[in-house]
């Protein structure tokens, strides 16, 4: 079983219209949307929901007002300021900068504050057209982003185990932070969408050094490579000096966006040139998935 | 005045609107918070005449003082602790730097230390009038898990009595919900895609949670459908600005070209946003 994470660092090159023309031209395979906090793989495959499961992510402390003696330890100890406190009216927990340490609870002399299990989003199992994807909602605002990512992928491993599946693919999120670092540890391979803007390159390079980071092989395709084709040449110049495969270049075209108002990927709507260059991508992503050691 | 200029999708232009917005407004002050992809520099090119580390407060285990029993593993919500073949591990890269395990160890067997996870760096930038305007950026290091440290210390910096342009990273978790936390007024950017509408959903979500008046900028306001629209009017939020998509435009920005010094008309599109975000602030 292969494991492949499609990333790009910077957000909005082009990551999950790769994702969903993959995973309409690949067979055996199980999806997993890795991006947990803004998923919109299921916006062009539609899902239909076979198990809906909530997602307990950490512990969040909750006080017992009847035990506080408004002593303010808590409120001192804290180092997130997420307690606000008056001599009144006591202490009062601001759950948006609440980091869930514990602290508090353990510093407490009268034992009023507990640690309580929080479900911080939910995860689904669905069908879909093309077959069956894992994917999640993290709650709005929740923490715990990285945790939501490493239960999606070991869904999708049991999938692809009970189903005798030999690839997965997993849509990244954008960044280098906490849930690219879960999307992309121990995976066989990762494609880094780019584009050939200043911000994109810069954001390249920088996701890149993450895949070095945990030595992690990876293989690069330039999204619009005909908005700038200077850019473009610079791109190349980077996989040539780091001994990287460019497997592809999709051009500039509306027509994407057209794809996915229809909810089709880019190989199921007609999108000419784009189509094709994604088919001939998609051909030697699936050759260095099968090479991979 | 504190502006968060923020997205929910990557790519939809929250870095175009931040740095073009400082370029035209008086008493500027432009923050990246975007510290994991920090991109606005490109555009607005910064005189950086201060670097600093950011760093988090990590423990570290006196074997002779620790008796190993493991109440430091167990009081980690983090799991940057566990007790391995007669030693006291730390996890870096797990740890908050909350230092519960300080104070739980009842031997007083551990101190901390500082882990650099990430950078600021300060300076200023030049305007389109010609004057110069506060820029900060956090950088975090390639590896590091945890940006929200990076963001908040970023945040310490901000000039009350400026007009302050915090560019957000994507999504809707923790470095979003740190930038966002404490600001006057949201602008969220997004595209006519049915990308753009989910993920607008969802950072509008977060605004409302955080009790953050926002409103909306439309890029690429030509391509797609008209569900932006229709969603902006049922949810009563302003629409600011529309940006048809322009590949001349979008040329200006591979180069890392602002678009206000490209077209006049987009200056003045930029002027009268400034105007529009101070009045719906003011409101």
């Amino acid at each position: 079983m292969k494991e492949l994470t499609i990333i790009s660092g910077k957000g909005g090159t082009g990551k999950t219209t790769v994702t969903a023309a993959f995973a309409t031209l690949a067979k055996n395979k199980v999806l997993a949307d890795c991006d947990v906090d803004a998923a919109d793989l299921h916006l062009i495959l539609t899902p239909q929901e076979l198990s809906s499961n909530n997602f307990v992510g950490g512990r969040a402390p909750q006080i017992n007002y009847d035990k506080c003696s408004k002593c303010g330890e808590c409120f001192r100890l804290c180092r997130y300021a997420a307690i606000d406190f008056t001599e009144e009216s006591g202490p009062k927990i601001n759950e948006f900068a609440c980091d869930c340490c514990a602290l508090c609870a353990w510093a407490c002399p009268e034992k009023a504050i507990s640690m309580i299990d929080t479900v911080n989003g939910r995860w689904f199992i669905s069908a879909t057209r093309i077959g069956k994807m894992v994917h999640a909602r993290l709650g709005i605002g929740e923490d715990n982003s990285g945790k939501l990512v490493a239960l999606v992928r070991q869904q999708s491993k049991l999938i692809a185990k009970a189903d005798a599946l030999d690839l997965i693919i997993n849509d990244g999120p954008p960044g280098i932070g906490c849930p690219v670092t879960a999307a992309i540890t121990g995976v066989d391979l990762v494609l880094i969408v780019t584009e050939p803007t200043l911000s994109g390159i810069h954001d390249m390079e920088r996701v890149h050094g993450l895949c070095q980071h945990f030595d992690i092989p990876a293989l690069i395709c330039v999204n619009r490579y005909d908005l700038n084709l200077i850019n473009t040449q610079r791109i190349r110049d980077y996989c040539n000096e780091h001994n990287l495969e460019l497997v592809g270049e999709i051009p500039l075209d509306p027509v994407v966006n057209k794809a996915q108002v229809a909810r089709q990927s880019v190989v199921e709507y007609d999108c000419g040139l784009v189509s094709q260059v994604v088919r001939e991508m998609w051909e030697k992503v699936k050759q260095n998935c099968n090479s991979t050691l | 005045m504190i502006i968060a200029i923020a997205s929910g999708k990557g790519g939809t232009g929250k870095t175009t609107i931040a740095t073009n917005l400082a370029l035209v407004s008086p008493a500027a002050q432009y923050l990246d918070c975007d510290v994991e992809e920090p991109n606005g520099h490109l555009f607005l090119k910064p005189e950086i005449d201060q670097k600093t580390d950011v760093t988090l407060p990590i423990p570290q285990i006196d074997a002779a003082t620790c008796s190993l029993c493991g109440t430091c593993a167990t009081a980690c919500e983090f799991n940057a602790l566990a007790v391995i073949s007669e030693k006291v591990m730390v996890f870096a890269d797990l740890c908050h730097g909350c230092g519960t395990c300080m104070f739980v160890c009842p031997e007083n067997a551990i101190t901390e230390t500082s882990k650099v996870i990430g950078k600021l760096e300060n300076g200023s930038a030049e305007s389109v009038s010609g004057g110069r305007f506060a820029f900060t950026h956090g950088v975090s290091n390639i590896g590091n898990p945890l940006t929200p440290p990076i963001i908040k210390k970023a945040k310490q910096l901000i000039k009350n009595d400026h007009f302050v342009i915090l560019d957000s990273p994507p999504g809707t978790s923790c470095p979003m919900v740190q930038t966002l936390i404490g600001t006057d007024y949201c602008v969220f950017v997004t595209e006519p895609t049915p990308f753009g509408l989910n993920d607008l959903e969802l950072a509008v979500g977060v605004a409302r949670q955080l009790e953050i008046r926002c409103g909306i900028i439309i890029n690429r306001s030509d391509s797609g459908d008209k569900e932006i629209i229709n969603y902006c009017q049922r949810e009563n939020i302003p629409i600011l600005l529309e940006i048809p998509f322009d590949r001349d435009l979008a040329f200006a920005y591979s180069k890392g070209e602002a678009a206000v010094t490209h077209s006049a008309a987009l200056r003045t599109s930029f002027e009268d946003l400034h105007a529009k975000i101070v009045a719906e602030v003011k409101k």
